[in-house]
């Protein structure tokens, strides 16, 4: 936890272990984590197990008469959100590569906007790592 | 303490709303305060007027009223939530022109970022859902 | 202070607590509710993974889930501490941060 000023700013984790369309919570999830960027917390985003194929390239939904809200992650660096984690394993066991997910960036205000992976794969253990140092986590 | 508690899980189906009302009871007791309980998904459904459990069985929606009612705990179904699964007070109705509301006592309906604000105001966010 | 990590799903049924214990750091405690108490149980295929991840991890059982499933304190694996709703509670304000596995 930081203060800035008056401000408290606490890192805000959200935690994404559930495949998108069998249930509403991967999108639902994404609605939260957009309202917060207006908050101006530290934000992370972590996608685990079965969360890993929210992120998948290619969805199409028109045969399920679901809205495909998949490219909304695209505009998750708009809102400043750029800590997004991938479990290695969570793809691995999958048998899947990053490739195989959306190529998600932010525009780096404090380097001249240059335009930079939010993706962060990181090992079960830098995983472990990071959520051990939230203040608040968010589970949907 | 300050406790924040998230319900994702609506009445009956999961037991999350009833282990939320409990750890909430519990704290109350132990002398902390719930600055906020938050119902989203179909925890929303949570906050019905219209539940009619036989008698032998616990009243999910009037155990929180009455919990609200005799602790000052602020009771909030998320808006888009709500919205989409039916839930809507009188104000929510008349815009959506709709003809009736259903949202039981204690409850009120706002958005996300009372949840996010329960995040940064309490010491402890806990999470009740599947 | 350390995360309580909270599991409320049947290792039998979900992957939830095989997460939560290969992602739980060491010096944190995992809490076992609602279905989630079947993992605390003795001579289970899960029984082993609990003893073995003891080692760095305190584990805790919620014991009116227990109760309510019928399932004896008698039976669970030893170490592990049951709690009530008071208890629980306690455990949330010890911990710095609390972290369900939905």
């Amino acid at each position: 936890m930081e203060n800035e000023g008056d401000q408290v700013i606490k890192k805000f984790m959200y935690m994404n272990r559930k495949a998108p369309y069998g249930t509403i919570y991967a999108l639902e999830s994404l609605e939260v984590v957009l309202i917060a960027a207006a908050f101006d917390q530290d934000v992370s985003l972590v996608c685990a197990d079965d969360g890993v194929y929210q992120l998948m390239k290619g969805q199409n939904t028109d045969d399920i008469g679901m809205k495909n809200f998949s490219p909304t992650y695209s505009a998750l660096g708009d809102y400043d959100i750029k800590k997004i984690y991938i479990e290695k394993e969570s793809l691995e066991e999958r048998g899947l590569s990053l490739d195989d997910l959306q190529d998600l960036k932010y525009e780096d205000e404090d380097d001249d906007w240059a335009e930079k992976d939010s993706i962060h794969l990181v090992s079960r253990e830098e995983l472990a790592q990071v959520i051990d140092e939230q203040d608040v986590v968010f589970s949907f | 303490m300050k406790f924040g508690i998230l319900v994702n899980e609506g009445p009956y189906t999961h037991q999350a709303s009833d282990s939320a009302y409990q750890f909430a009871k519990a704290a109350i007791e132990k002398g902390h305060e719930i600055f906020r309980v938050f119902f989203y998904h179909d925890g929303v459904n949570n906050g019905t007027a219209l539940a009619v459990p036989p008698q032998d069985d616990r009243h999910i929606p009037n155990q929180w009223s009455e919990l609200a009612k005799e602790h000052e705990v602020d009771l909030v179904l998320c808006v888009a939530a709500a919205q989409r699964r039916g839930m809507l007070d009188e104000d929510e109705a008349k815009r959506n022109g709709k003809s009736a509301n259903n949202v039981a006592e204690g409850f009120r309906i706002s958005g996300l970022g009372q949840l996010i604000e329960a995040g940064i105001q309490a010491d402890r966010l806990v999470v009740f859902g599947d | 202070m350390s995360m309580l990590h909270t599991v409320n799903k049947s290792p039998f049924e979900r992957n939830a607590l095989d997460s939560c214990i290969r992602l739980a750091k060491a010096g944190s405690a995992i809490l076992l509710t609602e279905d989630g108490v079947v993992g605390a149980m003795k001579n289970t295929n899960y029984s082993k993974t609990i003893s073995d991840a003891m080692s760095n991890i305190k584990f805790y059982v919620l014991g009116p889930d227990l109760k309510a499933r019928g399932l004896s304190e008698d039976n669970i694996v030893d170490g592990i501490t049951v709690v009530d709703y008071a208890g629980f509670v306690d455990l949330t304000t010890e911990h710095e941060t609390v972290q369900s596995w939905l």
